[in-house]
């Protein structure tokens, strides 16, 4: 069986064909796929917020969008991907709990996708897929054989992008 | 005082299993009343994790849970989220409502309200002890629930806390019934700045 490389929270992992790289349970995290169909290497990160910039000190940049992305693009390109060819499929930011007067930090979900699309632009990297947003947990895989972004959900069934 | 949580001295560390003790306590006796069964309480945990082990206690990212999840206000700003594994959860309000032929998973209108109200007495007897200590006034928001991975579900704190550092301070204490294993985790996560207030207040400072 192909291995399957586990993606925890505020990480990324980059992998190549017959790999998969899976992260569980995705709440207002973002999971960020990269993919180069050529080479076949891809790499997915698992981040928690942001912008680092808006942060107290950490010593993982692997928990913001901002720092996460270029690094995870970075050894991509090390490990034979091609700039060029890379595409992005992003999943998550969901709001879990609903409350009439949600603050800033409930609204994280919606600001992580955001900034995961600024970061992504400014990369360069198209987003060919997404499915991010509503109240629900996300599981989610890049199979590195074919470029597939499988989300599994708890009740609101299991997609492919 | 700085609230670098990996410098907690053992006494803090002990300060604090001392109220997650005594709150929790509160809050085993409060749903020993409601479902009428007796409670047994473990040993309060209180860890410094790294933001991604968080969920392993409640037995991962991807485990299948209910949380209740409260704000607390007052001079100490926290989040409160108790989490029960989902058969707990189904047990708990089957017990609450009297019924005993359950056939669907899922929690209708009647059970999540069920739900959100044993969330709102727990985080109340937890506040009165943590009241209790620190003479502050603490008052907890309205709850509200999500049925869910425990990963996404954790996210909400683990999000607040990773914009000051990379480790948690989690307070934690595990609950049983006795015969028919209803489980239950109770976190309390103090806000930034808010731990180094409730140490104050305790009287540890270091």
């Amino acid at each position: 069986m192909a291995e399957l490389i586990k993606v925890g929270m505020a990480d990324y992992k980059v992998g190549a064909n017959p790999a998969s790289l899976i992260s569980y349970g995705l709440g207002s995290c973002v999971g960020i796929a990269l993919y180069d169909p050529v080479a076949k290497v891809g790499g997915l990160a698992h981040i928690m917020l942001p912008d680092s910039k808006q942060a107290r000190s950490s010593e993982n940049p692997a928990k913001f969008a901002d720092t996460c992305l270029p690094l995870m693009l970075a050894d991509m390109i090390r490990d034979g991907a091609t700039k060029m060819r890379i595409t992005a499929k992003i999943a998550g930011g969901a709001q879990m709990f609903t409350f009439a007067n949600a603050t800033d930090i409930m609204r994280v979900g919606e600001r992580n996708s955001e900034a995961v699309r600024v970061v992504l632009k400014q990369l360069a990297l198209k987003i060919v897929a997404e499915d991010t947003g509503g109240n629900y947990g996300r599981t989610v895989e890049l199979n590195l054989t074919n470029g597939i972004f499988r989300i599994k959900t708890i009740d609101k069934g299991e997609k492919e992008l | 005082m700085t609230e670098d949580i990996l410098k907690l001295s053992d006494s803090q560390l002990d300060a604090l299993k001392e109220v997650g003790n005594v709150g929790a306590g509160n809050a085993a006796t409060a749903l020993s009343q409601i479902i009428q069964r007796k409670i047994d309480m473990a040993v309060p945990q209180v860890a410094i994790l790294p933001l991604g082990e968080v969920p392993d206690v409640v037995g991962g990212p991807d485990t299948m849970v209910a949380g209740v999840f409260l704000r607390v206000y007052g001079p100490a700003p926290s989040s409160i989220l108790f989490i029960l594994p989902r058969e707990s959860a189904f047990y708990l309000v089957d017990t609450l409502m009297g019924r005993t032929d359950r056939k669907e998973d899922i929690l209708d209108d009647m059970d999540q309200s069920a739900l959100l109200e044993i969330g709102n007495i727990l985080a109340g007897a937890y506040l009165n002890a943590l009241s209790y200590f620190t003479k502050f006034t603490m008052l907890p928001s309205i709850p509200a629930l999500a049925m869910d991975m425990a990963g996404a579900i954790l996210s909400i704190i683990l999000i607040q806390l990773g914009q000051m550092g990379d480790h948690a301070l989690v307070i934690e204490t595990e609950f049983t019934t006795e015969a028919d294993g209803v489980k239950g985790h109770f976190f309390l996560i103090p806000d930034p700045g808010s731990l180094s207030t409730i140490l104050s207040a305790i009287g540890v400072k270091e």
